[in-house]
């Protein structure tokens, strides 16, 4: 395969890499090898790199590297770029209470897709996710592909109140809060694992490229790992 | 923190958003986390300059004034740029860009926006405060840095801390009245590559209409009322956004995005300002009307290098 990428500029010292058009799965061994590639070839003058589902956003140091010669490194990057191989980024399982205390918009869902409660449960659990891209907050990781069946749209007045730790779905995407925030997904359940602590660290603990799989466990599990299970009110 | 700090200002009254700020937080950006950052960072970097710190010292961001009162703990040297919020020491009238000294017992008072909308007083040495990833820039919304590191801004009680230290002030090279980011109403924008998904009448209309300031204007963005812009695309994969990023959801009124903005989105954009004019939009009142002007990256840039090199 090869890229039909695009370089594009986006400001002053910021270009964008457009490496595909739409999200697909098949995308992220090509953004996670051009992530590293693009790391090392512009070093030190590399001020900030941002992957997301089909792009990379680089912005530069124009103090010391001219556009031309930004545009040259990333050229020489993509002219030789690998996709990643199989093994990508690291695999988690997340353990999650579901339950509509916690996930109010369980049974949202599954009256959505025509199914239970316990089967919406493990339709979420059913397969690894990929992470796309960070964004929103610290540590927020955008994971897919979420089965078509479950697959329901964000609420129409979102939350103002999201508490951590919650676990979500909109459309074929899911994710979990690392923080409390506002926020219009569908909640399903909560995890106990402290995700805004790593990423607070500067050790964030998805990133993009990583494998996602949800494992159910009970309420008493969720409390023995530290979990608050403070109810969540329904939606408005 | 260590043990040779001492508190030099304590909030005896918090106004409505007083943030310590430094030169942003970099290098972070793929985690999710913003950048936070004096949104004016010209102004913000001469209040530094006149105490002779290094030019991203932590310093306070005073917002609209408010009623935020400081009382003064040790005498000290201090530096004010930026807005015009009617400052006060005591009862004496505190103009921007100058350094002043305080002594102990006084009160440092900030009131209401009489030009420009933030102010930034800096302290010899920097504010010392906590360094989360990389930086003592508060980003409420993320919770991280500022006087707790935990992203809150200041609140009544909270004490400022330094590292006591003479300094020899320094005079700006300019008519602080005159302040590059408190003047002119244009704000040039590096066109990006998604300039060609708007309609020409769009484009025509972005850059020849007045825009008028929304009072839905923070840190994170701020939203421009006008003439409606059309797109062919409505919206698109999100992708990285950039500091001045010029985004166009679906109602046609454009969004700038500044230094607290939200690290990935998927709305189109015409390009990013300069950051010469993100500065200068950051000081911008609601209802203030603004211009757009296209101009090239060269011409960006050769107007940074000239900005940066008068700090010399």
């Amino acid at each position: 395969m090869r890229l039909q990428a695009r370089i594009e500029l986006t400001a002053m010292d910021v270009l964008m890499v457009r490496l595909f058009e739409a999200i697909d799965e098949a995308n992220m061994p090509w953004i996670v090898a051009a992530d590293s590639a693009l790391r090392e070839a512009f070093g030190d003058l590399l001020i900030d790199l941002v992957p997301s589902y089909t792009t990379l956003m680089l912005h530069y140091d124009c103090l010391r590297l001219s556009h031309d010669e930004a545009l040259a490194r990333i050229e020489a990057v993509l002219l030789h770029l690998e996709p990643a191989d199989g093994g990508l980024g690291r695999r988690h399982e997340i353990p999650v209470w579901y339950d509509p205390s916690v996930g109010p918009e369980l049974v949202r869902v599954a009256e959505h897709a025509g199914l239970s409660v316990e089967e919406v449960v493990q339709c979420h659990c059913g397969r690894d996710y990929h992470v796309f891209a960070l964004g929103f907050a610290p540590g927020y990781g955008f994971m897919g592909m979420v089965e078509e069946a479950l697959a329901t749209p964000r609420l129409k007045t979102p939350r103002r109140r999201v508490p951590a730790g919650s676990v979500g779905i909109a459309d074929r995407q899911t994710a979990i809060y690392p923080l409390l925030s506002p926020g219009g997904w569908n909640i399903l359940g909560r995890t106990a694992v402290p995700l805004f602590e790593h990423a607070r660290r500067g050790d964030p603990l998805l990133l993009p490229g990583d494998r996602v799989r949800f494992m159910p466990i009970s309420r008493s599990e969720f409390e023995r790992q530290g979990g608050d299970a403070t109810p969540l009110e329904a939606a408005p | 923190m260590s043990d040779a700090t001492h508190t030099l200002l304590r909030v005896e009254k918090a106004g409505p958003l007083a943030l310590v700020v430094d030169g942003g937080r970099f290098g972070v950006r793929h985690l999710g986390v913003t950048q936070g950052g004096a949104a004016d960072w010209i102004s913000f970097r001469w209040a530094n300059w006149m105490l002779g710190n290094a030019l991203d010292a932590a310093a306070l961001e005073v917002v609209l004034g408010g009623g935020l009162t400081l009382e003064v703990e040790q005498d000290a040297t201090l530096a004010l740029t930026g807005a015009d919020l009617d400052a006060r020491l005591d009862d004496r009238p505190l103009a921007p860009g100058a350094a002043f000294a305080v002594v102990a017992g006084q009160r440092l008072s900030f009131h209401q926006p009489r030009d420009g909308l933030r102010a930034y007083l800096a302290i010899p040495g920097g504010l010392a405060t906590p360094v989360v990833l990389g930086s003592r820039s508060a980003t409420p919304r993320e919770q991280l840095g500022g006087q707790r590191g935990d992203g809150s801004p200041l609140v009544s009680g909270d004490s400022l801390e330094w590292s006591p230290r003479q300094v020899r002030a320094r005079r700006l090279p300019f008519d602080p009245t005159q302040g590059i980011t408190l003047r002119g109403n244009r704000l040039a924008l590096v066109p990006g590559a998604q300039i060609g998904l708007f309609s020409g009448a769009s484009l025509y209309r972005a850059f020849n209409a007045t825009w008028r300031i929304d009072t839905r204007a923070d840190r994170m963005g701020v939203r421009l009322l006008g003439p409606e812009l059309n797109c062919r695309q409505g919206s698109m994969v999100s992708e990285g956004i950039p500091m001045g990023a010029v985004q166009v959801p679906p109602d046609g009124q454009p969004i700038v995005l500044l230094n607290d903005r939200q690290t990935i989105g998927g709305y189109p954009r015409l390009g990013a300002l300069t950051p010469l004019a993100a500065a200068r939009l950051a000081q911008c009142l609601p209802g203030k009307e603004v211009r757009l002007m296209a101009t090239s990256r060269e011409w960006a840039l050769a107007c940074y290098r000239r900005c940066l090199e008068a700090f010399r």
